[in-house]
């Protein structure tokens, strides 16, 4: 509403979200182009000879098709799912007890230092860490048999339920605090007069999250949700670098980037720019789906921002 | 005020919660320490968690590698970093007050455009962004690192929605009637309400740019612009005849150090603005 | 999660190398550069013409380049950081090097091979390094980017007639034109646990050790013998690939063809390993090599009685992993003969300092006193037959310190004298590497049989897109 009768200097919309667009189009609209073009060719290279490009139509696709890609889809949601649970939910839970001044959390600062910090290691790095400690001869089987837990050690990257149960932790560290951090962020956006009004109402702390703090932090919400598809959808370097590129065993923590790059590995630029077709594609249905449930129908925030308009008038 | 009994439970709960987790996030930090401090054939005796004495003795030969010009490395990655950070938090402010605070005719089909390209996944484009650099002539160079950032879909779409929840448009109206020219708003008005989303956003696009391997591995070919990521992944790739583990772990220690300040110069800057966030209406 | 930012870490270097090659729309007239590429490599040699000032050296260690600095008498000094050596005549060498690690090295090289034709002067890749599981690629006939050793003015038959001959059909394409040379080859040996040999047989002599692991029928007797007592005969499936690898009748691949024949004795591999395994020979905890559960086999608190190994898996390897004193290992004969390795240096085509880089060649890799003087600074079992029996022979100068005094070199030169190289094709390193990868879930009881040869098979077809057919015997 009072966007709508307040400003006239159009012209400054575009100049303002004009560098955002040439940006895009040039580096990332012309090489999409290329991909797109690309994955209609079979194009690859065999020792130190290439192959191609000759036009052969929707043969990457349908081949692709043909192949385990579902599977590896399956396997990534799973991957991902195994960590984003703990991780929003634990995400929320700190993120509400850090914005609670009841609570009296002590040493706050250190808290939210030290849990974002699993995050500024790189991927692979970590991955090459818990690669470590978790073999089975390495410290934590070292400590788990001496302390009786077990007899034998584990072989955790030995078996389907290891190697995904660790893939989902070391995906669940390294981001729970990044996530805790954008929600803390969101909900201290809250305008403290509500919490106060929720308080004379007299809410509990559990209504209060649900009831306040969770329907008015949803775009961040939503923002976290996306952001966290998409990560996941582009799931690499962990298993990549735990499962020795393999997604042993058997092929089942192979994701659908390992796949892309076991062709981009083999220089299959036809293979490699169908299955990346498919990954947008795929990654817009789910984002768009997303989107639309988090937000009510409300692609540009109109609706809430008259929302909380209203609410601000009453 | 009359529930304090169940305040005092759940500050307990959240305590201890709270240790645990920080328990696990340091205790990989310090295994990443005290193997840093150990020698190659310390390490494959196997773990202790008591460090070794070779700290020096790493920190030595990843200074003294010209292999591997590490200090070159990590002010290459400060370079890229900061300014892609910089680049990316100020391009995508500007982005999402442009399509917040004025109504223009493409304004929908910008919107929609944009979130149709916040799924799209960075290893998709890259093999024409590759033959696109190089047509420019900006293989092996560090630009194609910093520039795309100006268009970071993401940080638009948490800078957006962040102007929904803080500005008010009242004020843009004000600061106009003052006399302040459009840029000048946004400069002065707009940037400062938005710390707080800046500063988070510049720590994860800080972060993000730091670690990144995929793009630079690309793009960089020569020695002295090589970047942190590259210079490990190099190192770790080196061949089974000089591989030291040791050294390994010393270089990814060194890695972050710099990483971890910036993360604590930003973080008192996201109390501060959030703080600052409360007088904000 | 902001993965979208987060690298994709390791692997994705390859990428690199792969993408700028298909940036470069020159490189698809690969005969039209290459015709041109040799024709220039030849005025070259004819030594009319001036040369470059810099050698560009591709590898993926500095192995080459220390032996170079060791034994090149032209060697002015080599700068601090390892990548510019000055000669004496004021030419430099620099050296590229790039990890091997995920095809990293191969990449960033075909990169530089496509470019080539195009590269000035000085950018050109004068000498490149490869090793025997992918020689084949770069020795290539028609790529041709390997120069024949005879355009450089090296005669083989007399300049290099004292290098053992399966390193010179290695380094050869299929018209048997050799186009490559090195100065190590690497014999594979068996080497033992001294006490574990004492509690098990009673003696840890390497003549009786030698006679219990003869063949692979004794072997496996004697692997009873070691399980019994509580020892694992070797530490993992994957330590004995190289021996039935190497003794493969046919190419994985034969030339000219895209149909992958997997040979018996890769079957016969399978089957022993998955047999050895269950029994209880292996380790079951150390899945294949060079990660952390194999290092550790090798250490004292290890059950492992033995490992196979070349000079070099000895003395960087096992030396590096190995706690205890010196003199606790011992060798003695292979099950087999083996070769495991080797890194062959090519002159590559259209190289601007042919003069420089033939000198380089022969004075690395054919000439016997450099070669012996590398043999005892880096203990590389080297390419020269008659040094390498003097050397055997010679106990006083080649008796190993970690070996408790042996001389291994006695017991490398017959091997070494027996070793016939597999038949080798351009598939060889990804072959080897994912059949090994595929049925390791197999031996580990993961999936059965069936599931393991699709999972090679799908691997497979990933990695090489041109095969259009796996047949199994």
């Amino acid at each position: 509403m009072k966007k709508r009768k307040s400003i006239s200097y159009s012209k400054w919309g575009y100049i303002f979200i004009l560098p955002f667009f040439v940006s895009f189009f040039i580096f990332s609209f012309i090489p999409l182009a290329d991909t797109i073009r690309y994955s209609f060719f079979e194009y690859y290279r065999s020792g130190i000879k290439e192959v191609g490009p000759n036009f052969i139509g929707m043969e990457n696709y349908k081949s692709l098709l043909a192949s385990d890609m579902l599977k590896y889809a399956g396997n990534t949601f799973i991957l991902w799912i195994i960590g984003f649970i703990p991780q929003i939910v634990i995400a929320l839970l700190l993120a509400s007890w850090f914005v609670d001044i009841r609570l009296k959390i002590h040493a706050q600062q250190f808290f939210k230092v030290v849990i974002y910090l699993p995050n500024l290691i790189m991927a692979s790095a970590f991955a090459m860490l818990f690669f470590t400690l978790f073999s089975t001869n390495g410290p934590i089987n070292g400590i788990l048999t001496s302390i009786g837990i077990v007899k034998e050690p584990i072989d955790f990257m030995g078996n389907v339920f290891g190697t995904r149960s660790l893939v989902g932790f070391m995906n669940f560290i390294m981001w729970f605090g990044n996530t805790t951090i954008m929600l803390m962020a969101a909900i201290m956006g809250i305008s403290t007069d509500i919490f106060e009004a929720s308080e004379i109402d007299g809410c509990n702390s559990i209504q209060r999250f649900f009831k306040i703090t969770l329907p008015l932090i949803r775009p961040i919400l939503a923002y976290t949700l996306i952001n966290s598809i998409i990560g996941g959808l582009q799931m690499f370097d962990v298993p990549q670098i735990l499962t020795n590129g393999q997604g042993s065993p058997d092929r089942t923590s192979m994701t659908l980037i390992m796949f892309l790059n076991s062709h981009l590995k083999s220089r299959n630029y036809g293979m490699a720019g169908a299955l990346s077709v498919y990954l947008f594609i795929v990654s817009a249905i789910l984002c768009f789906f997303v989107y639309r449930m988090t937000n009510n129908n409300d692609p540009d925030g109109s609706k809430a921002a008259a929302r909380k308009a209203k609410r601000r008038r009453g | 005020m009359k529930s304090k009994k169940p305040d005092q439970l759940r500050s307990v709960i959240a305590h201890v919660v709270l240790v645990i987790l920080s328990f696990m996030c340091l205790f990989f930090f310090y295994i990443l320490v005290v193997n840093a401090t150990r020698s190659h054939s310390d390490l494959q005796k196997g773990f202790s968690a008591l460090p070794g004495s070779y700290l020096l003795k790493n920190f030595m030969s990843v200074a003294n590698d010209g292999t591997f010009p590490m200090f070159k490395g990590i002010l290459n990655s400060l370079i890229v970093s900061g300014l892609s950070a910089a680049i990316c938090t100020y391009f995508s402010a500007l982005t999402a007050y442009g399509l917040y605070a004025y109504d223009f005719k493409l304004k929908k089909v910008a919107f929609t455009f944009i979130m149709a390209i916040l799924v799209m996944p960075t290893q998709v484009t890259a093999m024409g962004f590759l033959r696109l650099i190089t047509n420019m002539g900006m293989y092996d160079s560090l630009l194609p690192l910093i520039i795309p950032s100006i268009a970071s879909p993401s940080v638009f779409y948490f800078m957006y929605s962040y102007l929904q929840s803080s500005l008010p448009l009242s004020l843009v109206e004000a600061s106009r009637i003052d006399g302040c020219g459009e840029f000048k708003t946004f400069n002065r008005i707009v940037l400062p309400i938005m710390k707080p989303a800046i500063a988070v956003q510049a720590i994860f696009s800080f972060v993000g740019s730091w670690n990144n391997y995929f793009v630079p591995a690309l793009v960089i070919q020569s020695k002295d612009k090589m970047t942190v990521p590259i210079l490990i992944a190099t190192l770790r790739g080196a061949d089974y005849m000089n591989f030291d583990m040791g050294k390994i772990y010393m270089m990814i220690m060194i890695a972050i150090v710099p990483i971890i300040l910036v993360y604590l110069f930003l973080s008192k800057y996201i109390i501060a603005g959030i703080t600052l966030g409360g007088v904000k209406e | 999660m902001k993965k979208k930012y987060v690298s994709m870490v390791l692997v994705a270097a390859l990428v690199a190398g792969a993408f700028s090659g298909c940036g470069d729309k020159s490189s698809s007239d690969t005969d039209g550069g290459n015709s041109q590429q040799s024709s220039s490599g030849n005025n070259g040699s004819s030594g009319g013409t001036e040369e470059g000032k810099v050698i560009n050296v591709y590898s993926w260690n500095d192995e080459f380049m220390k032996r170079v600095c060791a034994v090149y008498p032209e060697v002015k000094k080599t700068s601090k950081d390892g990548t510019v050596t000055t000669l004496n005549d004021g030419t430099e060498i620099h050296w590229i090097i790039n990890p091997n690690q995920d095809g990293v090295y191969q990449q960033k090289l075909d990169e530089a091979l496509l470019n080539q034709a195009s590269a000035a002067d000085d950018d050109k890749v004068d000498i490149f390094l490869t090793e025997t599981d992918y020689v084949n690629k770069y020795t290539d006939a028609e790529a041709d980017v390997a120069m024949p050793l005879t355009d450089l003015g090296i005669d083989p038959g007399k300049e290099l007639s004292d290098q053992y001959d399966f390193t010179k059909t290695t380094a050869s394409d299929v018209n048997g034109v050799q186009r490559g040379s090195t100065w190590q080859c690497c014999p594979g040996l068996l080497v033992y646990r001294r006490d574990i040999a004492k509690d098990v047989f009673g003696t840890d002599d390497p003549v009786k050790v030698g006679e219990k692991v003869k063949d692979w029928e004794t072997l496996k007797s004697t692997a009873a013998e070691l399980k019994e007592k509580g020892y694992f005969t070797f530490s993992s499936y994957a330590d004995t690939f190289r021996l039935y690898g190497n003794s493969i009748s046919a190419p994985w691949v034969s030339p000219g063809e895209t149909v992958i024949k997997i040979d018996q004795k890769i079957m016969d591999w399978i089957n022993t390993s998955k047999e050895w395994l269950d029994a209880g020979y292996f380790d079951k905890t150390v899945k294949g090599q060079w990660n952390d559960d194999w290092n550790k086999a090798m250490g004292s608190k290890s059950k492992v009685f033995a490992f196979l190994f070349p000079a070099w898996g000895i003395d960087f390897t096992l030396k590096n992993n190995w706690d205890g004193e010196n003199g606790a290992w011992a060798v003695t004969n292979p099950p087999q003969e083996y070769n495991w390795g080797g890194s062959y240096v090519h002159a590559c085509t259209g190289t601007d300092n042919p003069t420089l880089v033939k000198d380089i060649i022969l004075s690395v890799t054919g000439d016997k006193e450099n070669l012996l003087k590398i043999s005892k600074d880096y203990l590389d079992y080297t390419n020269t037959k008659s040094g390498m029996n003097e050397a055997a022979k010679d106990s006083k100068t080649y008796a190993s310190k970690f070996l408790g005094g042996q001389n291994s070199f006695e017991y490398f030169a017959p091997v070494a004298e027996k070793v016939v190289i597999a038949p080798l094709s351009a598939y060889d390193q990804g072959c080897v590497e994912l059949i090994q990868n595929s049925f390791s879930d197999y031996f580990q009881g993961q999936v059965d049989f069936d599931k393991a040869k699709s999972n090679f098979e799908t691997a497979i077809r990933e990695r090489y897109p041109e095969v259009t057919e796996i047949q199994w015997p």
